[in-house]
């Protein structure tokens, strides 16, 4: 995959650091990120300074930044994962790519090491194709192309804002889903690529994420947060939340997500069990928003990333915010966010078409 | 066999097109041998199709259609393997895989025989997942499940109607398409099915496909092509269009992946042309058509459904070519000579809409 057309200094590599010691994560990754910026944003909760091997272009962001550029004490609480959206604001570049710190990078099915960041960034360049399914998967790709039926008006297809990357060993599965199958892992290296059409609902998860900034930026945000919320992906539901808000923003934009390469490979961590009292407030909320999902519709006039989101966000406060204070302080999360976007001078979207 | 596969052998027909010979079937036969064969003998009828011995089978010449159908035969194509579709309606199963003489035994990328029909009856017999995206894809197959996020509700599934497969070896390209990349040869074995969400189009290739006859039969129509007619190779993608929708009325699944099979021969590029060539206008105004379509509530069956959706044809579609016109007529004929040849069916209610 060429990189050749994008420079290394259009790219931000956002890690939220749950963890201290990032040794063996940044190693791992070395080959791959040792090329560009890496923004590190401490979890504000991680107490004491983080480790970080020497070699990297980094900036780490602790606490007293987060709360400099924040101000006082809002709706939006950046703790745990959500604390990767605080690089997603101080970022100054078109492109992120975010994966958690217990992710290293995964081999395809002939033990080759892939290249995680190479797989996102030609994801984000080549077209989306949201209006037809193409049945040979990604038509940009080599070796595919669009099949005999696909409409031509359609074959130039539209930006690709969202790039949602796979795990593999520990697949990112509920706690009930994992405890039922604590032995359960991943191994299944699908060697494909492709946009989720427009008009259907996914869960996009966090753990493995690239997006164009300046598409979609500001439609990257904490907003939903647990009660119960805790530091393992079974225990926090944000960025389902978040990433559901991002494709009905897409669709509307008329700007694509694809899903599938590339992987990475996902280390054993927690126990599922243990975590399935916690998550399954998440798993309740899910049953309450999918109707207010597939129904919200955005107004014409909303053309860019923030308007779409302060729109969204009078959406959840209408229709969801008295059932439950949850998604009240979300919808408020949502508004104070892209009021911080803004004041943190952060660049306006590219209104969408 | 793997244990717990079913051979569906009593229930399910296998629907094979010809002009030339069935010496394919060789290949096939440890597959195909335990199944019923109809084979619709398309051209000439005065010629004799030999096929291997061994096998259990029907023939259908133009002479045998003209017979069975009376007038109603002026919705069959001739010189066109569109005729195939005869074969479902004579049918007497539950399920039909039709495959193209062309086409032979896949190899998976350890260099195991591809026993299509076997993932065919995994994927038909498991439920379809339309109303959410699943980003581990088919959450039924072995080895996958539902991921974070994914709605417990919607867990459960619809039926599978349709299973769609795909080929390595020669794609299946349009003419313009071929003409750029001659050399083009799909090498990439993806390995997985997923559902096509509810609400996408797609172009359903007919070279390697099953069905539910009880389910999605009727919708199953393949157009009027060839002998006679401004149109070829638009057959199945008509079909295909018709099915989608119809499937999405009445919450029925559509999945496309797995299985591959080994397609050996490239069509001639000026010939596809000429047949094509007027389907790649049209399709601009086909694909705006059924995209835009509904299916009133009252339509409960997919008669019903299929002949509510001739009457759009022909109201929406004549005004692009008379032909449509004619399809719509055909489309009618179609469902009438299905319900005489398959009175039980007819009254009952299929899927919900």
């Amino acid at each position: 995959m060429a990189l050749e057309h994008i420079d290394d200094s259009e790219v931000d590599i956002v890690i939220a650091a749950l963890q201290s010691d990032l040794t063996s994560f940044l190693n791992a990754w070395r080959p791959l990120f040792s090329r560009f910026h890496l923004i590190i944003v401490q979890d504000p909760d991680l107490k004491g300074e983080l480790k970080i091997p020497q070699g990297f272009d980094h900036r780490v962001y602790t606490k007293s930044d987060i709360d400099q550029v924040i101000g006082p004490t809002t709706s939006i609480v950046f703790s745990g994962y959500s604390c990767r959206y605080f690089g997603y604001l101080v970022s100054r570049k078109k492109y992120i790519i975010s994966v958690d710190d217990d992710c290293l990078p995964a081999k395809d099915n002939d033990g080759n090491l892939t290249n995680a960041v190479s797989q996102h960034l030609a994801n984000l360049t080549t077209p989306a194709t949201p209006f037809f399914f193409n049945t040979l998967y990604d038509p940009f790709r080599e070796g595919a192309d669009f099949v005999r039926g696909y409409p031509f008006s359609l074959r130039s297809g539209v930006d690709c804002a969202l790039s949602c990357g796979l795990w593999l060993n520990l697949a990112d599965y509920d706690a009930p889903t994992q405890a039922l199958k604590p032995e359960h892992r991943n191994l299944h290296y699908v060697d494909a690529v492709m946009t989720v059409p427009a008009g259907t609902l996914m869960p996009i998860s966090g753990i493995n994420i690239a997006f164009n900034r300046a598409l979609v930026g500001p439609a990257l945000f904490p907003g939903l947060k647990l009660t119960g919320e805790g530091k393992l992906r079974w225990e926090t539901i944000e960025d389902i939340w978040c990433g559901m808000c991002v494709k009905v923003i897409c669709d509307h934009l008329s700007i694509g997500v694809k899903t599938g390469l590339p992987y990475v490979f996902r280390s054993d961590k927690g126990n599922p069990i243990e975590s399935l009292k916690k998550e399954w407030e998440g798993v309740k909320k899910m049953e309450e928003i999918i109707p207010f999902f597939q129904s919200v519709r955005l107004p014409r006039t909303a053309t860019t990333a923030e308007d779409c989101l302060l729109e969204m966000a009078k959406s959840v406060k209408d229709r969801l915010g008295g059932t439950d204070p949850l998604f009240a302080r979300a919808a408020e999360a949502m508004v104070e966010w892209v009021k911080i976007w803004k004041a943190a001078g952060a660049s306006h979207s590219t209104p969408g078409v | 066999m793997p244990r717990g596969i079913p051979l569906l052998k009593d229930e399910l027909d296998i629907v094979i097109p010809t002009i030339r010979n069935l010496d394919f079937l060789e290949m096939w036969r440890p597959f195909f041998e335990p199944y019923h064969l109809i084979i619709v003998q398309d051209g000439d009828p005065s010629k004799t199709i030999n096929v291997p011995d061994g096998f259990d089978y029907e023939l259908y010449n133009r002479n045998d259609i003209n017979r069975i159908l009376g007038p109603k035969a002026s919705c069959i194509s001739f010189k066109d393997s569109a005729c195939r579709c005869f074969g479902y309606m004579v049918s007497k199963k539950k399920y039909i895989f039709t495959i193209d003489d062309d086409c032979f035994v896949g190899k998976d990328p350890s260099g195991k025989p591809i026993n299509a029909l076997e993932q065919h009856i995994k994927n038909i017999l498991s439920p379809s997942t339309p109303f959410f995206f699943n980003t581990l894809y088919d959450p039924f197959r072995e080895g996958a499940d539902f991921v974070r996020g994914y709605p417990f509700s919607l867990r459960e599934g619809v039926p599978t109607a349709v299973s769609h497969g795909l080929w390595l070896n020669i794609p299946d390209y349009d003419a313009p398409t071929q003409l750029v990349k001659p050399r083009e040869r799909n090498t990439r074995y993806v390995d997985m099915v997923l559902t096509i969400p509810k609400g996408t189009l797609f172009p359903m290739c007919g070279m390697n496909l099953a069905f539910d006859r009880h389910l999605i039969g009727p919708a199953m129509y393949f157009g009027l092509m060839g002998d006679g007619q401004p149109i070829g190779r638009y057959d199945d993608m008509w079909a295909g269009w018709c099915t989608k929708v119809i499937c999405d009325h009445l919450n029925l699944g559509v999945k496309t992946g797995l299985p591959y099979i080994f397609h050996s021969k490239a069509s001639n590029p000026f010939v596809n042309l000429k047949k094509e060539y007027k389907g790649i206008f049209w399709q601009e105004d086909i694909i705006p058509f059924f995209q835009a379509v509904t299916l009133p509530k009252e339509c409960t069956t997919v008669q019903e459904c299929y002949i509510e959706l001739s009457k759009q044809v022909k109201e929406k579609l004549s005004k692009v070519d008379p032909y449509f016109d004619k399809l719509a007529d055909a489309m009618v004929t179609w469902i009438e000579a299905w319900d005489e040849l398959n009175p039980a069916g007819a009254a009952v209610a299929n899927g919900k809409a």
